[in-house]
């Protein structure tokens, strides 16, 4: 299996339309620019001019893919990719690094949690979460070819190896067959619904799960019979509770006159407690396990119970 | 267009000139090569000033002079900020401090392309506040774009305020000059000087042995010029005179009496 640099290498080799840039954050294309020479571009720590300059390349023609980390892309930038890229409607693809929990240690001020909610307002803007390399790497060439701006979360290094089906923009893919529950989801949070699935097995909850991979466009139609049927719902996404998934769905569910109970699992009113991935999960109430957890408390008709008490405090934030 | 909804004259008028000359003397375009990869490109981003553009597109043949008067009807997109539906038009603007970088991506790829065609972007001297402006200064700079020549339309106002009253500017050409750019301060209304300041432009041939690097146009100019009843008045920013006043101020224009505007035109944009 290629990595995302080596399908971006290979597709920007074929075709000198695209051009490979960076507000000096070179992390997933460090081998690049010997490879792509002048179509390689950085424009140093400037979020918006790269922005702007990547909406000019387009008028001109080329398929600008830019790099950034995914706060600075979706916040620094923000006016540039809605006024530039959003209004001309221009095919600038953009890929935000570390976004969600995977900014671990880095602290609120690099936490990308309402990168979803504000890339999706804007119009034709598409919206991509995949939860491996495995999973960009083989869309990719796709989304270079669609006409439309993408916004891109960057995914963690570690496979979720699950069989794919499709690799088609706007696909959720059905990654596991249940019919009490139908567990939504994301981005790597995906292997920790896998291992809640497994848990709630042996407690005879028997939990679907959705990869949703594409939060614009929505993959309404792949994911309503599934969630009907199960009776449940449950959003788990690193993300604030507005204007993430757990939005997306509620939307997309009252637009349709249809009532389904959804459990939303996402980070409500809050920044998360910086540290490694593993105890940031865990000490957020993030795992498998709590996951398995917060899912039995609503089967046992019990009262949810917070993991966690507010924490803004205690990490000198808020 | 500055009756019935009003616009921005004052702004507007500061740079007639000045996309006169370029329109004129300088951009390698015309009506019938808007859409031709090696036309030259001019980019407004002080958007505001977009009635000086229509007015220059419109006498250049780029669309018909009627079609003005749908200034403000939903049935076109002319309206207070520059829209690229029409023709001419190479970028939307309106909010200040984008369009240098728009130009520096076209730039960026007529350097890749080797073509030799230039990208002009319009500046107001207000809109330099902005943070992103120096951002593309300095990565222009870095890109030894010498295919892209910035125009500050120092006309010495922000939209309510003098700009050395607030966030004074001066001396403006050095700032450029160590962002490694060429720098050329001229008179903004005197096409003479104009045809002076254009002329050194960086040229293949003449400075094939000097560094590369982007330049700067200061172009001094006046707020509201040639209607002395608006002009460097603060309080002329966005305007909706009324037509008895629009008559007037033709008058004045052409210099025959001095218009009496009784209007309220301050109005908060």
């Amino acid at each position: 299996m290629k990595t995302y640099e080596e399908v971006l290498q290979d597709c920007a080799l074929a075709d000198d339309r695209i051009v490979v840039m960076t507000a000096e954050n070179r992390a997933a294309i460090r081998t690049l620019p010997p490879q792509l020479g002048e179509r390689f571009i950085d424009v140093g720590i400037a979020e918006q001019t790269m922005i702007g300059a990547a909406a000019g390349l387009a008028l001109r023609g080329r398929i600008p893919i830019v790099h950034a980390l995914a706060t600075f892309l979706t916040l620094r930038a923000f006016e540039f990719i809605r006024d530039d890229v959003g209004i001309a409607g221009l095919p600038v693809k953009l890929v935000g690094g570390v976004p969600g929990f995977l900014s671990d240690g880095n602290g609120p001020t690099h936490q990308a949690i309402e990168d979803i909610s504000l890339m999706r307002g804007i119009p034709n803007m598409q919206v991509f979460a995949p939860a491996d390399m495995d999973d960009l790497a083989s869309t990719l060439p796709t989304i270079l070819n669609s006409p439309h701006p993408c916004y891109i979360r960057y995914p963690a290094s570690t496979p979720t190896q699950v069989e794919r089906t499709v690799y088609d923009i706007g696909r959720s893919e059905h990654v596991a067959n249940g019919n009490d529950v139908t567990i939504l989801t994301y981005g790597f949070l995906l292997r920790e619904a896998l291992v809640a699935k497994r848990i709630l097995e042996q407690h005879s909850i028997s939990a679907g799960v959705i990869d949703v991979r594409w939060l614009k466009p929505f993959d309404w139609e792949g994911i309503l019979p599934l969630v009907r049927h199960s009776g449940l719902a449950v959003t788990f996404e690193d993300h604030f509770l507005t204007g993430g998934l757990f939005s997306i769905l509620s939307e997309a569910l009252v637009r349709n006159e249809l009532s389904v109970p959804v459990l939303p699992i996402a980070l409500e009113e809050r920044w998360f407690k910086p540290g490694l991935l593993p105890d940031v999960l865990a000490f957020e109430g993030f795992t498998g396990a709590h996951l398995a957890e917060r899912i039995r408390a609503r089967f046992d008709k019990r009262p949810l119970s917070p993991k966690r008490t507010v924490h803004q405090e205690a990490v000198g934030i808020g | 267009m500055a009756t019935d909804g009003g616009c921005f004259i004052g702004a507007s008028l500061s740079c007639a000139d000045l996309l006169v000359y370029l329109y004129s003397e300088v951009l390698n375009v015309s009506p019938d090569r808007v859409h031709d990869p090696d036309r030259d490109y001019l980019l407004l981003s002080k958007g505001h000033d977009v009635p000086a553009l229509y007015g220059t597109l419109a006498e250049l043949g780029y669309f018909p002079k009627d079609r003005l008067k749908n200034h403000l009807r939903t049935n076109d997109s002319i309206y207070w900020h520059p829209n690229r539906a029409v023709p001419g038009v190479e970028f939307h603007s309106g909010s200040l401090g984008h369009l240098l970088s728009v130009g520096i991506g076209i730039a960026m790829d007529l350097k890749l392309r080797k073509a030799s065609n230039r990208v002009f972007v319009l500046l107001g001297d207000g809109e330099l506040n902005e943070g992103s402006v120096w951002e593309g200064m300095l990565t222009a700079a870095a890109y030894k774009l010498d295919n892209m020549i910035a125009i500050v339309d120092r006309n010495e106002f922000q939209a309510n305020i003098r700009t050395e009253a607030l966030i004074p500017l001066e001396p403006l050409s050095p700032k450029f000059e160590a962002m490694g750019w060429n720098a050329v301060r001229t008179d903004g209304h005197d096409f003479e000087a104009l045809h002076r300041a254009f002329s050194e432009l960086p040229n293949e041939s003449k400075r094939s042995n000097e560094p590369k690097k982007p330049t700067v146009i200061i172009a001094d100019t006046v707020r509201g010029k040639g209607l002395p009843g608006i002009e460097r008045r603060a309080d002329r920013w966005f305007v909706n005179f009324t037509h008895d006043e629009i008559r007037m101020l033709l008058e004045e224009l052409h210099g025959n009496a001095q218009a009496r505007l009784t209007s309220d035109t301050l109005m908060v944009r």
